[in-house]
């Protein structure tokens, strides 16, 4: 069986870790729950990342809020694509309010990865009986939704312009990336979730 | 008209909010808290986002309180159940938040099919350790509101108003 999940070539986490490469105070990350947690971690733990251990359908909503209360910054979300799948509203949402500082960027495994990587509706159709998905494509559920700049990537030639638009392009940023199903390690922030948002809040403003 | 049925509840809970220094304000098309949603919409220091489902509000209040905003949720009691899942991040993450929400299901309700959630509303949201106000006369909104955004935002509490169905009005469709 040829699947999208077996063409993909690009691996996450040196993919995040060039997203994250640099990263000031002027980059304000959020990760859903999960691998894109832990990749986000294994790039290196900061008191201005938010990764989170639960709230699947979170990542987005958090990123638009973060981005409306601080315009100046830049709001990065990166979460995967069944976190993405239990809040495609979100995307509706972000659209109607355009905050030009938020991309997200979702790695798409095709995969629920924290449960035994169960086919989400992002893989193909037509996969036997325990591996079939609906061939769902997220960028173009995003550019529906009215995110007119979302688009897929899937070459390690394009990862260096994946990196430059999540995080300078005028957003609202939308990017799919399509990536390999692998074994990796747990790499883990602190789990208290007051701890997590107060020191982001003491990094960002001074105070808790 | 008596004095109690002058007062303007939907004007006091937007100056509250002013009051308060609430920056967004999240909701879902909804008559009950109509004139509210608008008077927030021509705002020029409130920003408003209407949402695809209760829930995202949740998050959203979230992310605004990681970087220094304060707002609320407008949400009618059968949305409330929508909510329930990521109201856990109020527990877990231990940030402020306010919702207020127009109740159904509640005083005189014509339709059968908003009895379920809105019995249930105050049940669940206490379940999920949020404090509960509840205001069913027009003189008592402001002072409510008021309160409830002080346990919030100065308390670090999830809190709830609860606008009666007695307050805000029987719905009807037109039939006596």
């Amino acid at each position: 069986m040829s699947t999208q999940a077996q063409r993909a070539t690009l691996q996450r986490r040196p993919l995040v870790k060039k997203i994250l490469e640099g990263a000031d105070d002027n980059l304000l990350v959020i990760a859903g729950l999960g691998s894109a947690n832990w990749d986000i971690t294994a790039a290196g733990d900061r008191p201005l990342n938010m990764p989170l251990w639960g709230s699947m359908g979170a990542p987005v909503g958090m990123g638009l809020g973060l981005a409306l209360a601080q315009p100046a910054k830049r709001v990065l979300v990166i979460t995967g694509d069944g976190d993405m799948l239990m809040s495609l509203g979100s995307l509706a949402t972000v659209a109607a309010q355009q905050p030009d500082n938020l991309a997200i960027v979702v790695l798409d495994n095709e995969k629920f990865g924290e449960t035994g990587n169960q086919a989400t509706h992002t893989s193909p159709r037509n996969n036997g009986p325990t591996d079939s998905g609906a061939g769902t494509d997220l960028a173009m559920i995003a550019r529906g939704c009215g995110i007119a700049d979302s688009a897929t990537v899937r070459e390690a030639s394009e990862v260096a312009q994946l990196v430059k638009d999540a995080r300078t392009r005028k957003g609202p940023v939308f990017r799919l990336v399509k990536v390999m199903v692998e074994k990796l390690d747990f790499v883990m922030p602190p789990q208290d979730g007051a701890h997590l948002k107060d020191r982001f809040r003491q990094a960002l403003l001074g105070h808790a | 008209m008596n004095a109690v049925a002058t007062i303007d509840w939907h004007d006091q809970i937007f100056e509250t909010l002013q009051d308060h220094d609430v920056k967004q304000v999240y909701h879902v098309p909804d008559a009950g808290h109509g004139k509210l949603i608008e008077a927030c919409q021509k705002s020029n220091s409130i920003r408003t986002l209407a949402l695809t489902t209760e829930e995202e509000g949740i998050p959203l209040a979230a992310g605004a309180w990681l970087g220094g905003q304060r707002s609320v949720l407008l949400m009618q009691s059968s949305g409330v159940g929508n909510t329930i899942n990521l109201m856990g991040m109020t527990k877990t993450l231990r940030f402020p938040f306010l919702t207020l929400i127009t109740m159904r299901g509640d005083y005189g309700e014509f339709n059968s099919w908003q009895y379920p959630m809105g019995q249930g509303t105050p049940k669940v949201l206490e379940a999920m350790g949020v404090l509960l106000y509840s205001v069913d006369n027009a003189a008592e909104v402001k002072a409510t509101v008021d309160a409830a955004a002080r346990s919030a935002f100065n308390g670090g509490q999830a809190v709830a108003v609860l606008l009666r169905q007695k307050l805000i009005g029987i719905k009807n469709f037109g039939k006596k």
